[in-house]
């Protein structure tokens, strides 16, 4: 079993000032490779603070993050950028997508940035649209994403965080801006890049979405409480009463 | 598990996975690939960008246009220097200089007879001199006051390059004998006369009547004199009939200055220096107390030349201050953009841009904001300088390296007013420019 994420206490404080914050108070969780996990917690419980720094966007205040072994939670902003780069694909709740720039070359952007074996502008454009077929958008690939509708442009967005061929893939409540058939659409996405092999941590407030996953980890006040196999819907909402 | 298995772990997966990442950070990712995401942000507000180069536009056309106004003048005036014939030196009474030999010495004075002394010198190839005064000339029913008259020599159209379009000059025996002859500058016999031919013809100079015998080509304004308005008549008569002084009588006939032609395989120094030796001989005074400038061509061209520099030096500061407002305005407008494209800058960091892909971005996109306006303010500069240099009797040179100097100086304004935003925009943390609404 090869850890993908390992924590160790990790916390960040947010206000240096009189009144702080601890977005998360000591987090130990590690996740293999291979796994798709969910994260869950009531609003405000620190799960995007997690995501965040995970996804190597943002640094804890103190503890170890080791990313596929590599200690990151030292790292300057410049060798973030770089493990972010090659090793990490995210997805947002809000999409993120540049406006006024066409799926095909939002896809090409972590290309882009890539220090190492850069491609020529061909190959970017051949890989790119191969994500964008996995996705199954090739017949988008020349629309800006205001002609595109919700899910399309998450869909664009997985393409991006595909096209690198990341070790990880974080996703901070992919669905959270969808309606339920076209959150079913993405998770049926997910799961597909999950069978393929990949490690994929989800942040999700619907116990639905949950219980597709095979492990949850549930936040509370910025600490682990429950940690463990997904629970069908049902038995969550019956837990939760 | 320990701390020492997993450290042990994450040995093993550095070195399947990792351990390239300082070289991938000292990587640069591709200019090219730079460039046109900087491109892309000065066409995306294609209005605004042009409005922010304006100031570049301007102060890049404007040195142009000025440089090249200036260059003309200058040209213009060499040419007139030429024009004033080729290798002459001039000699000129200095004021300042009056008293030098004190008591009776300051009677020491450039006078007709000094001729007869210069051309004695070798390698003087020809000598004129001129007096000059006004009249009022009457011809016909046509009177004009104030009419400049140039007393002179035969010699006058070889040694000043004038030539004669109609009729002839005088002659020497007609100088000697002050004959009441008189050749009308170009624009002055079309005063008097309008279409009729003038020669033959008599005027009324003051209150001498002359017969006019020649019309001078057109050579129009050289140095401060207006050849085509002059009246020339020999100088013997301006002595006689124009300028009659007390002063003749024991110093001879005083002129204003004294033309000399030297020959072209001559040098001119050693010829300047035995002028001044066989005058100062000839008046009894050492060469230093001699009161006459020696000016040639070069020193008048010098001189001139001294003037436009001045000028040149206050279109430095002009093209400065606009370059300047040029570069507060890309640097204004780029502080603009990266507020509003903070969301753009975190969607690229998130994807792996570092934050030195992120200044050379907005850094490329200052340099390009002012060299397209460079640009545009090349084609305007040279575009003016052609409508300018056609359309009104300022003549125009566009001077190549002005292009040089205008279009790197609003490169150097871009990379400098752009470094600032540029820089700004790299600090930006990643999580607070997605969070940015
Ligand atoms: N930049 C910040 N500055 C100060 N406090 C912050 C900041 N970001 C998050 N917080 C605080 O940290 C805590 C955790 O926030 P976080 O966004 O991680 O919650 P979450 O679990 O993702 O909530 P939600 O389900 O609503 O998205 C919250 O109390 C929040 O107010
Ligand atoms: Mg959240």
């Amino acid at each position: 079993m090869t850890a993908i994420i390992k924590t160790e206490q990790l916390t960040k404080i947010y206000g240096m000032g009189d009144i702080q914050v601890a977005a998360l108070g000591g987090v130990d969780v590690q996740i293999n490779e291979g796994e798709f996990v969910a994260v869950m917690g009531p609003s405000g419980s620190g799960k995007s603070t997690l995501m965040n720094i995970l996804g190597c966007l943002d640094r804890p205040t103190s503890g170890h993050y080791f990313l596929a072994g590599q200690a990151v939670s030292g790292m300057d902003k410049v060798q973030l950028a770089v493990i972010r780069n090659q090793r990490i694909g995210f997805i947002f709740q809000s999409f993120n997508l540049l406006a006024r720039t066409s799926a095909l070359r939002n896809v090409m952007l972590p290309l882009v940035y890539k220090r190492q074996g850069q491609l020529s502008p061909a190959e970017r454009e051949e890989k790119a649209m191969a994500a964008l077929e996995a996705v199954g958008l090739a017949d988008r690939a020349h629309h800006d994403p205001n002609e595109l509708s919700g899910g399309q442009r998450q869909r664009v967005a997985i393409a991006r965080a595909l096209v690198n061929d990341p070790v990880l893939i974080m996703a901070d409540e992919p669905t959270g801006n969808l309606d339920t058939k076209t959150g079913n659409e993405i998770m049926g996405l997910l799961h597909k890049l999950h069978e393929r092999g990949r490690t994929i941590v989800m942040v999700t407030h619907e116990p639905d979405i949950a219980a597709q996953t095979e492990r949850s980890i549930v936040l509370v006040d910025g600490l682990v409480a429950e940690d463990g196999r997904s629970q069908p819907a049902n038995a969550q909402m019956m837990n939760a009463k | 598990m320990t701390t020492a298995q997993q450290t042990a772990q994450a040995g093993v997966l550095e070195k399947a996975e990792g351990g390239d990442l300082e070289t991938a950070v000292a990587t640069i990712i591709n200019p090219l690939e730079i460039s046109r995401i900087a491109w892309e942000g000065v066409v995306r507000n294609k209005v605004r960008s042009l409005l922010t180069m304006l100031g570049v536009i301007i102060g890049v056309g404007a040195v142009i246009i000025m440089i090249a106004i200036s260059a003309g003048t200058e040209a213009t005036i060499a040419e007139q220097i030429e024009g004033l014939g080729s290798n002459l030196v001039f000699i000129q009474a200095s004021f300042g200089r009056g008293g030098a030999g004190g008591g009776g010495g300051d009677q020491v004075t450039l006078v007709y007879d000094d001729i007869a002394v210069v051309e004695s010198v070798g390698g003087v190839a020809g000598t004129t001199v001129d007096q000059t005064t006004s009249q009022t000339v009457k011809a016909g029913d046509v009177t004009l006051t104030d009419v400049p008259l140039m007393g002179t020599t035969p010699d006058f159209p070889e040694v000043r390059d004038v030539a004669v379009a109609d009729g002839r000059f005088f002659n020497e025996n007609e100088l000697e004998r002050s004959t009441k002859v008189a050749i009308l500058g170009a624009a002055l016999a079309e005063q008097l006369f309008g279409a009729a031919n003038p020669i033959g013809q008599s005027i009324t100079v003051g209150t001498t009547k002359l017969a006019v015998i020649g019309v001078a080509d057109e050579k129009g304004i050289v140095g401060n004199t207006d050849f085509d308005s002059l009246l020339y008549v020999p100088i013997t008569l301006v002595f006689d009939k124009f300028l009659p002084t007390q002063f003749r009588q024991f110093a001879g006939d005083r002129v204003r200055i004294i033309y000399v032609q030297v020959e072209p395989e001559a040098d001119m120094e050693l010829v300047i220096q035995q002028i001044q030796l066989k005058l100062a001989t000839s008046k009894d005074v050492t060469v230093d107390e001699l009161p006459f400038t020696m000016q040639t061509q070069q020193d008048i061209i010098d001189t001139e030349g001294a003037t436009t520099e001045a000028f040149r030096n206050l279109l430095a500061w002009v093209a400065g201050v606009s370059l300047l407002v040029g570069g507060i305005g890309i640097m204004n407008i780029m502080l603009v953009s990266v507020t509003e494209r903070t969301r753009e800058i975190g969607i690229r960091q998130s994807v792996g841009a570092t934050p030195n892909d992120i200044r050379l971005q907005f850094l490329t996109e200052a340099l390009m904001l002012s060299l397209v306006g460079g640009l545009i303010g090349v084609a305007l500069g040279v575009g003016g300088s052609f409508l300018f240099g056609s359309t009104s009797d300022m003549r125009t040179v566009i001077v190549p390296s002005s292009i040089a100097l205008a279009f790197g100086s609003a490169a150097a304004v871009g990379i400098f007013f752009g470094f600032f935003p540029a820089n700004k925009a790299a600090q930006l943390d990643p999580i607070e420019a997605l969070r940015h609404e």
